[in-house]
């Protein structure tokens, strides 16, 4: 199945130990993505959540080849279903249960939440909702570090099919071929923007067509795939690395899941559930592990063991920490103290 | 020697060129041998190679592409052609940059300089001033220079500060504004200028709003009124302590402003000087701003649409008599 999986880039030929050990580490980081975020289901329907709770369920083979090949130096542009990724690159799980549920201590400080984390002095940008904005950002975060004389870089921007069709996105895209920074943007298509089906997204043939229109170089993935997902976006990170045109990765697979925790998502359809795009990346991943007895039965429930582990300690943390306080805030919006402006 | 405004604003970027290697130009057509639409970067492409940068025409993402610079440790200057299509970047200025330090505790020091205001001719897509709107918004500077000195000044501590700057330049100041020299240094950011000392009434302005007011108190002296006109430099911080003193020694107050009439700088004033120094009044204070419309194409037209020093002074005689 390794050998088999559906691609369109070539990549080279790795050994087959290598491969292998990058495959588990790889669903390790997607089981833990996945029984992080059943967890803060569970708390979002408890009541202990405040605001949206929004899952990358199904996406996880997408997301984890997104943060897995990326180096310190590297930038990392995360989008709302990028779990599995912001774990391999390198996001502590406290940062993700600080963020939503509110504790004072955590990266946004109870001034912002849920997805919208990030660590931008470690380089993993901070998303804002607008879609296709943080392409350009990721861009300038390039061009900085040529200026600058730093060598082999990248950066990888997270978007889905709905981000696509934004001026923003067009407009980022455009820059970056005319800059030729080494990006890589990577696309997942999950079939729905929140409830709005492909055919009232876009009409083009294909969305990897629309690389080369950009200037970029195309391949697009089965994204339940994650042997191909592994290969494909590890092949994209390589060639921009090596200084080829930006890359534009597109992968297929279903949102398994509302838009968020609030949407039940009665909208996707019997026919769309059938389809082999809407296959669970982590069943897959697992089966396969199986399949080819890359590792044991014991082994997998171990990891499974130390994933709720894991979640449940950054949760128990979180929880315990103090929330903000409206009259300790200084509300300052700028950091030049003397410059903020005063309203009596 | 003498100075125009808009040399003033190409000096200042040469200097900060010249002393910062985190400072490059982002815009379109700053580069190459064209040097900008205004002229305000000519030369610079050449003098410094590969910081001078041509973009698309794509306002997003030249903001965008400045913040994430910015976000790496260098200082952007994006040029705007014109201020008013700084709209098509305005998710990346009020979401991107504004928000930035708030929620990550990073600042992001990206300065945009918007080319704003009406020119005879220009219509309704080339004369906008956007001041009030970028006010509005949290997490932003808004600076407004009115003099060559200031345009000059505030351009290098726009490119200083730790924050995110917007930095309108008046077009129509850009060649009738003379200076003999540039300074070193100009009065602090967010500190307001008394441009003509007076005791009758207190103009408030900013920008080249500033220019026409000045004018409206040259021909009140004439009829016996001594008008005070504060510059604001900058709307945001707005230096309310300034405001309220000259209230305090006139007693009346119009505010007078380039953009539309409805809220803004001008209403921000008024506010802030009723609610602040009520006690301080004599008469009920005015404004003055360009018509609720969209600015017009012809000359006949858009000197009725805008404030100017003789609808200023008229304004000004009907609080005189209060």
């Amino acid at each position: 199945m390794l050998q088999t999986a559906q691609r369109s880039a070539k990549s080279k030929t790795k050994k087959a130990a290598p491969l292998h050990e990058r495959f588990l580490e790889a669903f390790r980081w997607m089981l833990l993505a996945r029984t992080l975020e059943e967890k803060l289901v569970s708390l979002y329907r408890g009541g202990l959540i405040t605001g949206g709770v929004y899952i990358g369920k199904g996406q996880e083979a997408v997301s984890v080849a997104c943060g897995l090949f990326l180096q310190k130096g590297d930038i990392f542009a995360p989008l709302i279903r990028d779990q599995a990724g912001r774990s391999a690159f390198g996001e502590p799980l406290l940062d993700v249960t600080r963020t939503y549920l509110g504790s004072r201590l955590g990266p946004m400080r109870g001034r912002d939440g849920n997805i919208h984390r990030g660590h931008p002095r470690k380089n993993e940008l901070a998303m804002i909702s607008h879609l296709g904005a943080m392409i350009s950002v990721t861009v300038g975060a390039l061009l900085a570090k040529r200026f600058k004389g730093e060598k082999n870089f990248v950066g990888l921007a997270s978007i889905g099919e709905g981000g696509m069709q934004t001026g923003s996105f067009h407009e980022g895209m455009n820059i970056a071929a005319v800059e030729q920074v080494p990006l890589v943007v990577v696309a997942t298509n999950n079939h729905y923007a929140y409830s709005t089906p492909n055919d009232r997204e876009f009409a083009c043939h294909d969305l990897v067509d629309r690389a080369l229109g950009y200037g970029f170089e195309g391949y697009s993935l089965d994204g339940t795939d994650l042997a191909a997902c592994l290969d494909v976006i590890g092949g994209a990170v390589k060639r921009a690395r090596a200084g080829r045109p930006p890359q534009l990765v597109v992968a297929s697979v279903l949102r398994l899941s509302g838009h968020g925790e609030h949407d039940d998502a009665s909208y996707v359809t019997e026919e769309i559930k059938q389809q082999p795009f809407a296959r669970d990346c982590l069943k897959v991943a697992e089966q396969t592990i199986i399949d080819l007895n890359l590792s044991d039965a014991e082994t997998l429930a171990e990891w499974r063991k130390d994933a709720v582990a894991q979640v449940e300690e950054a949760i128990a943390a979180a929880q315990k920490e103090p929330a903000p306080e409206g009259d300790k805030e200084d509300w300052s919006a700028i950091s030049t103290r003397d410059l903020v402006d005063s309203f009596e | 020697m003498s100075i125009t405004y808009l040399e003033a604003i190409r000096e200042a970027q040469a200097k900060l060129l010249r002393d910062d290697e985190r400072v490059f130009i982002y815009g379109q057509d700053v580069g190459g041998t064209f040097g900008g639409a205004f002229k305000a970067t000519k030369g610079l492409a050449k003098e410094f190679p590969g910081r001078v940068l041509n973009t698309p025409i794509s306002e997003d993402a030249i903001v965008g592409t400045a913040i994430g610079a910015a976000m790496q440790g260098m200082r952007p200057i994006v040029e705007m052609q014109f201020a008013d299509f700084s709209s098509i970047a305005l998710n990346q200025i009020l979401n991107n940059a504004g928000t930035h330090y708030w929620r990550t505790n990073l600042p992001v020091p990206i300065t945009v300089r918007l080319p704003c205001g009406g020119t005879k001719g220009s219509g309704p897509f080339h004369s906008q001033s956007m001041e009030s709107i970028y006010a509005h918004y949290p997490g932003l500077i808004v600076m407004t220079p009115a003099t060559v000195e200031d345009a000059y000044t505030m351009l290098v501590e726009a490119v200083a500060i730790d924050d995110p700057v917007i930095y309108c330049e008046h077009k129509y100041l850009y060649y009738h504004l003379k200076a003999d020299k540039l300074p070193e240094k100009g009065l602090p950011t967010g500190r307001a200028r008394v441009a003509r000392e007076g005791r009758d009434l207190t103009i408030v302005s900013y920008s080249a709003m500033v220019q026409e007011s000045l004018a409206a108190a040259e021909e009140l002296a004439r009829e016996g009124f001594e008008v005070e006109v504060v510059d604001l430099r900058t709307v945001k911080p707005l230096d309310t302590d300034t405001v309220l003193a000259s209230v305090a020694r006139t007693g009346r107050l119009l505010c007078v402003g380039e953009s539309f009439p409805w809220g803004g700088a001008t209403a921000e004033v008024i506010a802030r000087v009723t609610s602040q120094g009520f006690h301080l009044l004599d008469a009920a204070p005015q404004r003055l701003n360009a018509k609720d419309t969209p600015i017009p194409y012809h000359p006949n037209l858009w000197s009725a649409h805008r404030p100017n020093a003789k609808n200023i002074a008229t304004k000004a005689r009907g609080l005189l008599r209060e």
